[in-house]
């Protein structure tokens, strides 16, 4: 048995997720990837302890399957260090307009099956005194845009979800972070227009939520130049906003 | 379709760019006319597809590492950058590495790239084991030395050709530090540069740095920078055994004015560079694998500096005894030129190991030129020279030269294509290179 640290990545078969796993392995934790397909995920693992000469090791998680929840932290070797949602789905806004079940898909993805399952592991992480809770949300979570406000508003309503699970653990202990990406290269924008000097790679992210697990931020940006565009959209007032192209 | 380039922006064509995810996805990408890339870091055409690019560098897992042996199985994206990261402070490091880390391995196979030891230790190929190949037929099959032979001699160096390279077994070099200790020899002229180049034969790694600018009695005056990893009693008292790698922190940001780069600034900065090498000459000191091995990738996207319309780089092998004249004919017709790169590069190969790989015995010259004026025609002038000293061109950094250039330096071609055909019967592997060069019309 080793006394390393551990964190558990959930959405470990993201690009995202892969960054993140990495980024904690190299930095000396040993390293949980939840997914719903584990056979896939195997050759992440195999490539976290052949790098870093850490502990990597698998766990099958749904994040709509809400109602396994209890038996899937109860069935976890030993409560981790860090928990890390990096789960979310972009879904197609157009077809959200008229189809409820890919609305609801992408609201439950993005919202209620994150802030549920980051929730059951906050009152572990309070119970134990210590436990740092990571959620990556998105800047589209800021303002709802035209082209994308069904997974905007699930962003949204996680954001406000782990800002309110940060006030509340604090007092116990427990360090809650919100990541606010902006734009990212992975498999998920892929064919997306990406304006160039707002986007980053996943790596990126990776070490970003790392560092801010280490210093304890609370909200990130991961591009400073983020915080600064989403300030000026905020406060946009909504008779200009609704006429911008955005 | 999507307008795709090589690292010298020349030429810029369409090609269907996917990236799949998992190796089944792969095989469901791949149609008439595909091949592989990796980090985009060929010069030319060699990594474009004729019809469809299948992007790698999502692939970049790790299989397995053995620290005793420094064995490792990778899949094809991984970067050398990301090796050297990862496995350096460790004490490992790849045996070859080629002038950029930003390549994938999958690229340093298919192109069997060479470092500053080839004259000594070979190219990437050499020290791979087996490769995990899905070949134009449909069909992953593993290919060794061993196993498959022909198909692995002809996938090393065989510009991605015989399939899609997607993972592979090769040998890492254990290393004490990642530091190099390094002497600067100053030749005055091109003669004196190739008796440094060959008293350096014993030094591990060798190359020598070319004032192109330099005309008349100067001709050919360089800098040589031998090499030899340093072990840890030559690292000063509080150094790290190994250095920390900064990513890029000079960028190119938009392309520069094709002004930029003439014959006054390049004259300038030769002139620059050599006095302030010669100064540091003789002795020898320690410094950081990064700056030793990867001068230019100190500047991201540097490939900007030649402006928009881009650059050729013009890579040659000549054999030894051959190789005095036709450098010197060479170096003299670009000096009169005036408007060749800021630096050119020299140094010497020993045998290539595949069976299209570049490097033959004998002396690589590697220049950069603008693309502008009449600068096709200047070069194919200059690859009559290289054909008529029984010398070739580098296909990783080719992008104009001429079928009858290519197939009068290298002979194997027959042999290549005769085990291409065996892997593939279909025509599924064709990249712009090879419609360009050999295949049949």
């Amino acid at each position: 048995m080793t006394s390393r640290k551990t964190a558990l990545v959930l959405g470990g078969s993201s690009d995202i997720g892969r960054a993140a796993a990495r980024a904690f392995a190299k930095a000396g934790y040993d390293v949980g990837l939840a997914g719903r397909d584990v056979a896939a995920l195997e050759p992440d693992a195999a490539d976290l302890r052949a790098r870093y000469n850490v502990e990597a090791n698998l766990h099958k998680f749904d994040v709509l399957d809400t109602a396994s929840f209890d038996g899937f932290v109860a069935a976890l070797p030993a409560l981790p260090d860090v928990v890390i949602s990096i789960v979310g789905l972009l879904g197609v806004q157009q077809n959200a307009e008229s189809d409820l079940a890919h609305a609801t898909t992408i609201m439950r993805s993005n919202y209620e099956g994150p802030s549920l399952i980051l929730g059951l592991f906050a009152e572990k992480f309070l119970a134990r005194g210590a436990g740092t809770i990571v959620g990556v949300s998105s800047v589209a979570g800021d303002r709802g845009r035209a082209s994308n406000y069904v997974y905007g508003s699930a962003k949204a309503g996680f954001s406000a979800f782990l800002s309110g699970l940060r006030a509340r653990a604090s007092r116990g202990g427990v360090h809650v972070v919100t990541v606010k990406p902006g734009f990212v290269r992975t498999k998920m924008t892929e064919g997306m227009k990406l304006i160039g000097p707002l986007t980053v790679e996943a790596p990126v992210v990776g070490d970003a939520i790392l560092q801010a697990v280490e210093k304890k931020t609370e909200v990130v940006y991961v591009s400073g130049k983020w915080r600064l565009v989403m300030l000026i959209i905020k406060t946009l007032p909504e008779a200009v906003f609704k006429k911008l192209k955005f | 379709m999507t307008l795709v380039s090589g690292w010298g922006r020349f030429p810029v064509v369409d090609s269907d760019v996917l990236r799949p995810r998992s190796f089944a996805a792969v095989g469901d990408a791949v149609v008439a006319g595909s091949v592989a890339r990796g980090n985009g870091r060929a010069y030319g055409d060699a990594a474009i597809g004729a019809v469809r690019t299948i992007g790698m560098t999502g692939f970049d897992r790790i299989r397995s590492f053995d620290p005793a042996t420094g064995r490792i199985r990778l899949e094809a994206g991984v970067q050398l950058a990301d090796l050297i990261d990862t496995f350096g402070p460790r004490g490992f490091l790849p045996f070859v590495v080629p002038g950029t880390r930003f390549v994938s391995v999958g690229g340093a196979i298919a192109a069997d790239v060479h470092g500053k030891n080839h004259h000594c230790e070979g190219g990437f190929g050499r020290y791979v084991d087996s490769i995990l190949l899905r070949t134009g037929q449909g069909q992953t099959i593993e290919v060794s030395r061993e196993q498959n032979s022909d198909a692995f001699f002809a996938t090393i160096g065989g510009m991605g050709l015989t399939g899609i390279i997607l993972e592979a077994t090769m040998r890492l070099r254990p290393v004490e530090t990642g530091w190099i200790r390094e002497r600067v020899i100053s030749a005055s002229d091109l003669d004196a540069a190739m008796r440094a180049l060959d008293a350096g034969d014993a030094a591990t790694y060798s190359v020598a740095w070319i004032d192109c600018a330099a005309r008349g009695r100067d001709l050919g005056r360089s800098l040589i920078y031998l090499g030899e990893h340093a072990s840890r009693d030559e690292l000063a008292e509080g150094a790290a055994a190994f250095p920390v790698g900064k990513n890029p922190n000079l960028a190119v940001p938009v392309d520069l004015p094709s002004m930029t780069l003439n014959r006054f600034s390049i004259r300038a900065f030769n002139e620059l560079y050599y006095r302030m090498g010669a100064r540091r000459a003789g002795g020898s000191h320690v410094v950081s694998l990064y700056p030793y091995f990867f001068p230019l990738d100190a500047i991201a996207d540097w490939n900007r500096i030649y402006g928009k319309r881009g650059f050729l780089q013009h890579q040659c092998v000549i054999p030894e005894r051959n190789a005095r004249a036709v450098l010197g004919e060479i170096l003299d017709r670009v000096a009169r030129r005036g408007d060749a790169s800021f630096l050119a590069v020299l140094k010497k190969l020993g045998q290539g190991d595949g069976i299209l790989s570049f490097p033959l015995p004998g002396y690589t010259l590697a220049l950069d030129f603008p693309v502008k004026g009449d600068i096709l025609n200047f070069l194919d002038e200059i690859d009559r020279l290289v054909v008529a000293a029984g010398g070739r061109l580098y296909l990783a950094k080719d992008a104009r030269q001429s079928r009858a250039t290519f197939e009068a330096g290298y002979p194997a071609l027959p042999r290549f294509n005769a085990i291409r055909k065996s892997l593939d019967l279909n025509g599924a592997i064709r990249s712009k290179l090879s419609q360009r060069l050999f295949d049949e019309v």
